[in-house]
């Protein structure tokens, strides 16, 4: 699924034209964007929160030379899906002998 | 920044749509993300990131609490992948105070 496949969705659901529903996913992406940028973390509910995590500089290794290097502090984005989310992917697999997904 | 904040935020971009429209928009862009995850597709949006659903396997786990064994069955998980732009946007942002822990919380 990409852009245009959301737009088409918007478009067939809920019968927005093409070009106001184009505006409104990029606006949305663009918005998300500029609040983690920010260093803000997203929370969507139902589907998963975005987060900016500080990673502290380390030690690492370049795997082919076996060379140590220097990884420098640095800020990644990690996301975090939501239970309701994580239940959905799974609702259709009834497996008799499982329970409910764990944590 | 909650589902509220973005469609406060995107509604007051977008003056001419009303923000009713704009709250329906933003619930079909997730409602679709979610549906094409179900049916296993992957999602690319390009400069943000990709969305895939991969399969983690079962395996006998144990209760922490008892220490008994407990058969934990495969599942379907979404993971992320940080597309390039935005990777280099959050390494470049500025350090906010840490706020506390309310992932769990807020994940439901």
């Amino acid at each position: 699924m990409t852009k245009a496949e959301i737009v088409e969705q918007i478009y067939e659901r809920v019968g927005f034209s093409k070009k106001e529903a184009a505006e409104l996913v990029e606006k949305v992406f663009d918005v998300i964007k500029e609040t983690l940028a920010r260093g803000e973390k997203v929370k969507i509910s139902g589907f998963g929160n975005f987060v900016v995590r500080h990673k502290n500089a380390r030690k690492g290794r370049n795997p082919q030379t076996g060379q140590e290097i220097l990884l420098e502090a640095r800020k990644v984005l990690t996301f975090k899906p939501s239970l309701v989310l994580k239940n959905v992917l799974n609702e259709e697999t009834p497996d008799p002998s499982s329970q409910t997904p764990q944590e | 920044m909650t589902k509220s904040g973005l469609i406060e935020d995107v509604a007051r971009r977008t003056p001419h749509i009303s923000k009713k429209d704009t709250e329906v928009v933003v619930n079909t862009i997730f409602d679709s993300m979610i549906e094409a995850l179900k049916e296993g597709d992957r999602i690319e949006i390009r400069g943000f990131g990709s969305f895939q659903v991969k399969i983690r396997e079962a395996r006998e786990g144990r209760n922490p609490k008892t220490g008994e064994p407990v058969h934990i069955s495969a599942k379907r998980t979404p993971f992320f992948k940080v597309g390039k732009e935005l990777k280099e946007m959050v390494d470049r942002s500025p350090d906010l105070p840490e706020e506390a822990e309310d992932d769990e919380a807020a994940s439901v």
